[in-house]
C-alpha cells in the first residue's frame, strides 16, 4: 500500500518499456523517491560513469505518499550524476507530474541507455511506449506540452520535458513539468538530453490506495490544521510565497550580491514579495496575479505572475504579455541580487525564459553574476560576448543571456557552462561561487554561518534545500540560534540533514517543515505504509541516504578537499549589515561535522557508522 | 433547509485537495482520473476554476435517461445515479448543457456529483473556502455582503 509496487523500465538504447516489482526490502530500508531512487542508482551504476554517458541512468522517482491526500503530497525527484557536478544528483519538484505517475501505476521509472534519435515516453496506465519526438526536438518546454497534449487530443495528460538548453548541453539544464514545475538543479535536464529524451508525458487513471485509511485520514487531517495554524505555511508563504524572505535575509546581512563582492542588495526592496505586490506605474496592475498550489498542496507559495506589457522584453512580444510561473526568492536572488539587476518586470522575463527553456536560474543568475565580474576585470571582452555589455545591474544583459543561454547560441553557450567552468576557461576559478561544481543559493556563508557548513557538505553541491539551517538561524524553527555563530553548527547542520533526507523520501515537499516537525509527519507515513514510522524510524532513514549519498560521492572521486568553500567567504570579511566583519568558520565546524557524523578526520564514514545505519 | 456548493474560484489555489476527496468518497482510492468535481486551469490568465454539476431543477441528464436511472434526492436536491438502473448508454453525457455527468469506463456506468448525501467531502477538503456548502437561496449573500461594504459610503468608525 501507499507505494505502487511496481517500476517502469525504459531501455533507451533498446527502445523497450517493462515493468518489474519494486524492491520492497529496500523501500522499507529507503522509504521512496530519494533515498530509494539512490539506492537502485547505486547498484546499478557506475559512480565513475560519465555523467552525458548512456551507462549513466536517469530515474524519475516518487515517495509513498505522492498522490495520496496528505498536504504538498504530489512530489516526484529526478535522480541521477548530476552533468554540472558529477556528484550525485536528486532534484525535486512538485506540480501535477508526481501524482499522476503513481496514478499510472509506478512508484518510479528508470532511464537507461541512450535513443538513437530524439523520443518521448508515452505512459497510459500500465502502457507504455517510446514515441518519435522529432516534430519537438528543437521546441521550448512550453510548446512540447501544449504540442503532445494536443497530439493525443487530451489535455489531461500530464507532461516533464526538456527545452532547447537541455538539448543543446547547458550544464544546468532542468526537467520542467506543468509549465513552470522544475527538477531544477544539478543539470539533471542535461542528462536527459544526452539521451536524446525529449518528455515524460503520462495520463494515470488507477488510482493510489493506503494502508488503514481511517488513521491516514485523521493523521492528514491534523497535518493540515498545523500548516494552516503556523503563521509561515497558513500566512507568510501563501501571502508572499518564499519572495518573503528578500528583505528579511537583506537585513540579516546574509543577502549575497554582485558575486557574492557584497552581502547586502541596495535594490532588494526593488525585487521583493513587497514589490511584486505594488500597483505598476506601467498599467496600475501588481506583478503579482495570484498563487497557486501544487498538487494536494493546502500552503500554496507558488506565484503567478505577469510582465508589465511596455516593458522592454515583451512590448514587441505578445507571446509573454501572458500570466506564468513567478519569482520564487532564490530565482529573484540569483537573477537580480547575484547580478546586481533590480529591474522586476526583467527578472520575471528571465524567469519565464528558464522555464521556457529549461534551465536552473540559480546556478544561470550566478553564473551571470561571475561573468559580470569578468567582464568588469577585462577577462572577457565584448568579443566573447558578441557586442554585449555584461555589466553589474544591466537588465538588458540578464534578459539576453537568458534567451541565449535558452537556446545554448553565443555567449550563451558559456554561460551555459556554468559558473566553475566558466571562470577556468577566462583564467581566474577563484571567482566562481560554488561547491562541487553547483552554485550558492540565496544566503551567505558568512551572515549564516549553519548554511556555510551546509553547503560545504551536501551531496549535491552547494544547495540550500539539504539542510535549511535557515529555518533556525533566522526564524527560530524549531529553536532560535544565532546565525553569527559556528558553535553547535555541525549538530544543527546534520540534523537538518538527515530530517530532510527522510521528507525527501516521502513524497512531501520540505517547505512542511515550517510547520511540521516529523512528529507530525510520521503518524501519516505510518498510516499509509506498511510497517512501523517513528520519528526516530524517519531519521535513521534519512541519516542511511546521507550516507549512501556521501558513498557515492566518494566512489566518484569526490574527497574532503571538495567540502570547501571559495576563498572570497573562507578570508574576504562582509563589510556591512549585522554581519559585518564576518568570515565563514568552515575550518572550525567542519572536523567537528565529521566526528557528528561518525566519519574519519578525511570525512569517510566510519565501519562503526555504516554498521549502525546498515549500510 | 436545501442548500447548494458555491463555488469562488478567486479563492481556488488549484490545489486539487477537492478532487482527491471526491474520488476518495466515492471510489475509497485517491484518483483525480475518477473525480466528480474538476479544477480547470487557464494558465495563461493564472485562473483556477473548480467546476462540478449545479444540481438542475429540471435537470435534462434526468429527462434525457431512457430508463429513470436519475432520480431526485429529496432532502438535498441532488441529482442521484442508480448504479443497478444505469446501462451506460451515455445519453444523459450528451443531454447535459454542462459536461457534469460522466462516462466511467471502468464500471460502465455514468458518475456525477451527489452532493455526498448532503456532506460534500469537496468543500469539507477546500483548505481556502474556494468550494463551501451553502444556503441554496441565498448563494449571492457573499457577493451582496462585498458590495454592500463598497456602497455605503456614510460616516465610519475609526478602526
Amino acid at each position: 500500500m501507499a507505494w505502487a509496487r511496481n517500476i517502469l523500465r525504459v531501455n533507451l538504447t533498446k527502445g523497450t518499456c517493462v515493468n518489474e516489482p519494486l524492491n520492497m526490502e529496500w523501500a522499507q530500508k529507503y522509504l521512496g523517491q530519494r533515498g530509494l531512487a539512490t539506492k537502485y542508482l547505486v547498484e546499478e551504476t557506475d559512480p565513475k560513469v560519465d555523467p552525458l554517458s548512456p551507462k549513466n541512468k536517469m530515474i524519475m522517482a516518487t515517495g509513498p505518499l505522492t498522490g495520496t491526500c496528505a498536504s504538498t503530497a504530489g512530489r516526484y525527484s529526478v535522480i541521477t550524476k548530476g552533468a554540472l557536478t558529477g556528484a550525485i544528483a536528486c532534484s525535486n519538484s512538485g506540480g501535477f507530474f508526481g501524482n499522476e505517475m503513481k496514478n499510472a501505476g509506478f512508484d518510479m521509472i528508470i532511464f537507461e541507455g541512450k535513443a538513437k534519435s530524439p523520443v518521448y515516453l508515452l505512459v497510459q496506465n500500465d502502457q507504455a511506449e517510446l514515441v518519435d519526438a522529432s516534430d519537438y526536438w528543437g521546441k521550448s518546454v512550453w510548446d512540447t506540452e501544449e504540442g503532445i497534449k494536443a497530439k493525443h487530443q487530451d489535455p489531461l495528460i500530464r507532461v516533464a520535458s526538456i527545452g532547447v538548453s537541455g538539448e543543446k548541453g547547458v550544464k544546468f539544464a532542468c526537467v520542467v513539468n506543468d509549465m513552470h514545475r522544475a527538477a531544477g538543479r544539478s543539470g539533471v535536464g542535461t542528462v536527459m538530453g544526452s539521451k536524446n529524451l525529449k518528455a515524460v508525458a503520462i495520463r494515470g487513471s488507477l488510482g493510489v490506495q493506503v494502508e488503514d485509511p481511517e488513521s491516514f485520514l485523521s493523521a492528514v487531517t491534523a497535518g493540515k490544521e498545523v500548516l494552516a495554524a503556523n503563521p509561515v505555511t497558513g500566512e507568510g508563504l501563501p501571502a508572499m510565497g518564499t519572495q518573503v524572505l528578500m528583505n528579511v535575509i537583506n537585513e540579516s546581512g546574509a543577502l549575497p550580491t554582485h558575486n557574492h563582492r557584497d552581502s547586502q542588495f541596495k535594490g532588494a526592496n526593488n525585487i521583493s514579495a513587497e514589490a511584486m505586490a505594488e500597483p505598476r506605474e506601467g498599467d496600475g496592475k501588481p506583478n503579482l496575479v495570484t498563487n497557486a498550489a501544487c498538487f494536494g498542496c493546502t500552503i500554496g507559495c507558488g506565484r503567478i505572475s505577469t510582465i508589465e506589457r511596455g516593458h522592454y522584453t515583451v512590448a514587441e512580444r505578445p507571446e509573454y504579455q501572458i500570466a506564468s510561473g513567478g519569482l520564487e526568492y532564490e530565482a529573484a536572488w540569483a537573477l537580480g541580487a547575484a547580478t546586481g539587476v533590480d529591474d522586476l518586470d526583467a527578472l520575471t522575463f528571465a524567469n519565464f525564459i528558464c522555464n521556457e527553456q529549461g534551465f536552473d536560474p540559480i546556478s544561470f543568475g550566478a553564473t551571470v553574476g561571475a561573468a559580470m565580474e569578468l567582464y568588469e576585470d577585462g577577462s572577457i571582452t565584448s568579443k566573447e560576448t558578441g557586442g554585449l555589455e555584461v555589466k553589474f545591474g544591466s537588465a538588458k544583459a540578464l534578459t539576453e543571456l537568458a534567451e541565449l543561454t535558452g537556446r545554448g547560441e553565443g555567449f550563451g553557450a558559456d554561460i551555459g557552462l556554468g559558473s566553475k567552468r566558466l571562470c577556468k576557461k577566462y583564467g581566474s576559478p577563484g571567482l566562481s561561487m560554488e561547491v562541487k561544481g553547483q552554485e550558492f543559493p540565496a544566503y551567505d556563508a558568512r551572515g549564516i554561518q549553519g548554511m556555510g557548513l551546509g553547503y560545504a557538505t551536501s551531496n549535491r553541491g552547494a544547495c540550500h534545500l539539504r539542510g535549511y539551517t535557515v529555518s533556525s538561524e533566522i526564524f527560530g524553527i524549531p529553536e532560535k540560534t544565532d546565525p553569527l555563530e559556528s558553535d553547535g553548527k555541525a549538530a544543527l547542520v546534520k540534523a537538518f540533514q538527515d530530517a530532510t533526507g527522510a521528507v525527501d523520501s516521502s513524497g512531501l515537499c520540505v517547505f512542511t517543515t515550517f510547520g511540521w516537525t516529523l512528529d507530525d509527519i510520521a503518524p501519516q507515513i505510518n498510516a499509509a505504509c506498511e510497517g512501523e514510522w517513528t520519528p526516530e524510524r524517519l531519521v535513521e532513514v534519512g541519516e542511511r541516504v546521507w550516507n549512501l549519498e556521501r558513498m557515492y560521492n566518494l566512489q566518484a572521486g569526490f574527497t574532503a578537499k571538495d567540502d570547501t568553500l571559495p576563498a572570497r567567504l573562507l578570508k574576504d570579511a562582509t563589510k556591512t549589515g549585522p554581519a559585518e566583519g564576518k568570515v565563514s568558520d568552515l575550518t572550525k565546524m567542519l572536523p567537528e561535522y565529521y566526528e557528528t557524523r561518525g566519519w574519519t578526520s578525511d570525512g569517510i564514514p566510519s565501519n562503526e557508522t555504516l554498521e549502525r545505519i546498515s549500510l | 433547509m436545501l442548500k447548494s456548493l458555491q463555488i469562488d474560484p478567486d479563492k481556488c489555489t488549484g490545489c486539487l485537495q477537492c478532487e482527491l476527496a471526491c474520488s476518495y468518497e466515492n471510489e475509497g482510492v485517491f484518483n483525480p482520473a475518477k473525480s466528480r468535481i474538476k479544477v480547470f486551469n487557464f494558465h495563461e490568465q493564472g485562473r483556477q476554476v473548480p467546476y462540478t454539476c449545479t444540481q438542475c431543477d429540471e435537470a435534462w441528464c434526468m429527462s434525457a435517461c431512457p430508463v429513470d436511472a436519475i432520480s431526485v434526492d429529496a432532502e438535498t436536491g441532488a441529482k442521484v445515479v442508480s448504479d443497478s438502473a444505469c446501462v451506460g448508454c451515455k445519453v444523459c453525457t450528451i443531454a447535459c448543457p454542462f459536461g457534469t455527468i460522466n462516462y466511467n469506463s471502468s464500471t460502465g456506468k455514468v458518475i456525477k456529483c451527489d452532493l455526498c448525501g448532503g456532506d460534500p467531502k469537496c468543500a469539507t477538503a477546500c483548505p481556502t473556502d474556494a468550494i463551501t456548502y451553502v444556503d441554496a437561496n441565498w448563494t449571492g449573500l457573499d457577493k451582496m455582503r462585498e458590495w454592500a461594504g463598497k456602497t455605503d459610503t456614510g460616516a465610519k468608525a475609526e478602526a
